[in-house]
């Protein structure tokens, strides 16, 4: 328990972040940027097992073992995501997400 | 914990054994005999198929996050005899000159994202499903991306794993809501735990959304023509029935045990995915004219027919999803290992080259129209069977309805299957496809297909035995 600060602060935090990353993968053109709007709705996730672990149930560690896994594994997703970047970047010289709109309906 | 418990992973612990002798094999062989590499990992593979029908004993391990029962095994058994096929199919394409230097990489990849299939199937609590689940889908997207050289194939890896991404990002935000409101990341106290609070409803809601995606239900299933399309066909045939039959049966699995108790609030969320996914599956289906597009929506639609099972609740309704499975990876492995003959010998891949094939090769003609008639329903092969225990499991919850819906759907699935059996059999052309023979390895993949489609549907042992290992879950 932090103190004077109540839980419903960190949710809401939280959920703005998750918006604000979902919002960012359908609107933004650069690759990298939806990269990083996955990072922000990962993160807002870590926060939330963070608070409820710390909250309500801080007798236990289910929620920040749960965390170490995401970010270990986000990890792992970022490298691969640059990897088909670079794979892009060498076709197209940029990695803007127009280009791979060669395939539709 | 003895070591003795250890067998209760046999599965996952072999398959990561025969990923680290490919390894081996790669670092020890010389560059000339590469390819040899292949029909190696065949032969190995094949004797984990076989040693994975050992019987196994029930039980957990590491405190309940990973779960083996006899129900869970058979289901990998079907996953490896599934993947088994893919390998002999892809293996003519594996030899092409472009592809010689990365065989083992490939193989590697494969059977890495088998491990975490199978990690998924027997997880225990939501952390062991995430892990297997990321496993799952992370080289699939370096595997679509394989064809370094082609834009398309950059374009599916692209979007096959920012998509998968952002889903997986819903169902952890879906997994963090239900672990605030229940204390507990286990299935078991999960379920336990479970009320009717909204905000555990709302964390419910992303869940399904987030396997939406993996299982490409129709509101989330726009990534799926396009990544089916520009990935290597070995890959599209991998994610299509193996990729999507392990997420369908974890699904499953996670609605009954963890989700059993508000079945009365999920009913009407799935029964409406149900209707879409059939329905805009089976009406895009029709307007395509690349085969590996049409295969695509038709396998959209394929999972609207498996979520209609999902609605039979209790054991019928499994077991009509793991069969129809079993049966839906040998038909469709068989419509995709004709496509892939005919792409690595022609380079073609779409419906108006396949004019006047029954002319030049008949007996592929054949394979493709009985994979196109089991998956569309047709009497005497095991599709027909596969959609009757569907609906038939729907039917016993009284969704007639539902069933009538479903059963429209597949009459409008056969006009699109019947038109590429009309461009294969009636359709006159000027230079059809030379006749071809595929090598060794393709032929035996088409035989345990066409075995399966015809076997699978007579014998009702089959679906006897897993009605009587449903049980156990």
């Amino acid at each position: 328990m932090i103190q004077d600060i109540p839980i419903q602060y960190f949710l809401i935090v939280s959920t703005i972040m998750f918006f604000v990353g979902i919002c960012g993968f359908l609107i933004r053109h650069n690759l990298i940027t939806i990269l990083m709007s996955i990072e922000l709705i990962l993160n807002s996730v870590n926060i939330n097992f963070l608070v409820f672990n710390k909250y309500l149930f801080p007798n236990q560690l289910q929620g920040n073992f749960f965390v170490l896994i995401v970010v270990a594994i986000a990890a792992a997703e970022a490298s691969i995501a640059i990897a088909l970047f670079i794979n892009m970047y060498r076709m197209y010289n940029n990695i803007d997400v127009e280009n791979i709109s060669e395939m539709k309906y | 914990m003895n070591l003795q418990n250890f067998l209760l992973m046999r599965h996952e612990l072999l398959l990561i054994l025969l990923v680290i002798v490919i390894i081996f094999a790669e670092i020890f062989s010389k560059e000339e005999t590469k390819h040899r590499i292949i029909n190696f990992s065949i032969v190995l593979f094949f004797i984990q198929t076989v040693v994975g029908f050992l019987p196994v004993t029930q039980g957990e391990l590491f405190g309940g996050m990973f779960q083996n029962d006899i129900f869970r095994s058979t289901f990998k058994n079907i996953l490896n005899i599934g993947v088994l096929i893919v390998l002999l199919q892809s293996s003519a394409w594996l030899r092409k000159e472009e592809n010689k230097e990365k065989i083992s990489e490939y193989i590697i990849l494969l059977l890495s994202t088998l491990i975490g299939m199978f990690f998924m199937v027997s997880s225990g609590d939501f952390l062991m499903m995430y892990i297997g689940l990321e496993l799952a889908s992370l080289p699939l997207a370096a595997l679509a991306a394989y064809e370094t050289k082609k834009a398309k194939s950059a374009e599916a890896g692209i979007k096959l794993l920012l998509i998968s991404s952002l889903s997986t990002g819903i169902l952890l935000y879906g997994i963090s809501m239900i672990y605030g409101t229940t204390g507990s990341i286990y299935f078991a106290d999960v379920a336990a735990n479970f009320g009717n609070s909204s905000l555990q409803i709302l964390g419910f809601i992303f869940f399904v959304a987030g396997m939406g995606f993996k299982i490409s239900l129709v509101p989330f299933h726009l990534w799926t023509a396009d990544v089916y399309e520009g990935a290597p066909i070995g890959i599209t045939a991998y994610l299509s029935v193996i990729s999507k039959g392990a997420a369908i049966f974890i699904f499953t699995i996670i609605l009954y045990k963890v989700f059993g108790a508000i079945s009365h609030t999920w009913n009407p969320l799935i029964y409406a995915l149900a209707v879409a996914t059939m329905t805009i599956g089976n009406l895009f289906a029709i307007r395509q004219n690349n085969m590996k597009r049409f295969l695509a929506f038709s396998s959209i639609a394929q999972a609207g027919f498996i979520l209609v099972g999902i609605l039979g609740l209790g054991d019928m309704g499994s077991t009509s999803v793991v069969y129809y499975i079993l049966v839906y990876i040998f038909t469709n492995l068989a419509a995709f290992g004709v496509v892939s003959a005919i792409y690595n010998e022609s380079g073609k891949e779409n419906m108006d080259d396949y004019n006047g094939l029954y002319k030049t090769n008949p007996k592929l003609s054949l394979v493709m129209t009985l994979a196109l008639f089991s998956l569309a329903g047709i009497p005497p092969v095991a599709g027909f069977f596969g959609k009757f225990f569907l609906f038939t499991s729907a039917a016993s919850q009284g969704l007639y309805i539902l069933v009538l819906i479903g059963v429209l759907n597949a009459t409008l699935s056969l006009y699109y299957y019947l038109k590429v059996a009309k461009a294969i059999f009636i359709d006159p052309s000027d230079n059809p496809i030379p006749y071809f023979k595929s090598d060794f390895n393709a032929r035996v993949g088409l035989l345990l297909c066409v075995i399966g489609i015809i076997v699978v549907g007579f014998a009702a042992s089959i679906y006897e035995a897993i009605y009587s290992f449903s049980s156990l879950i």
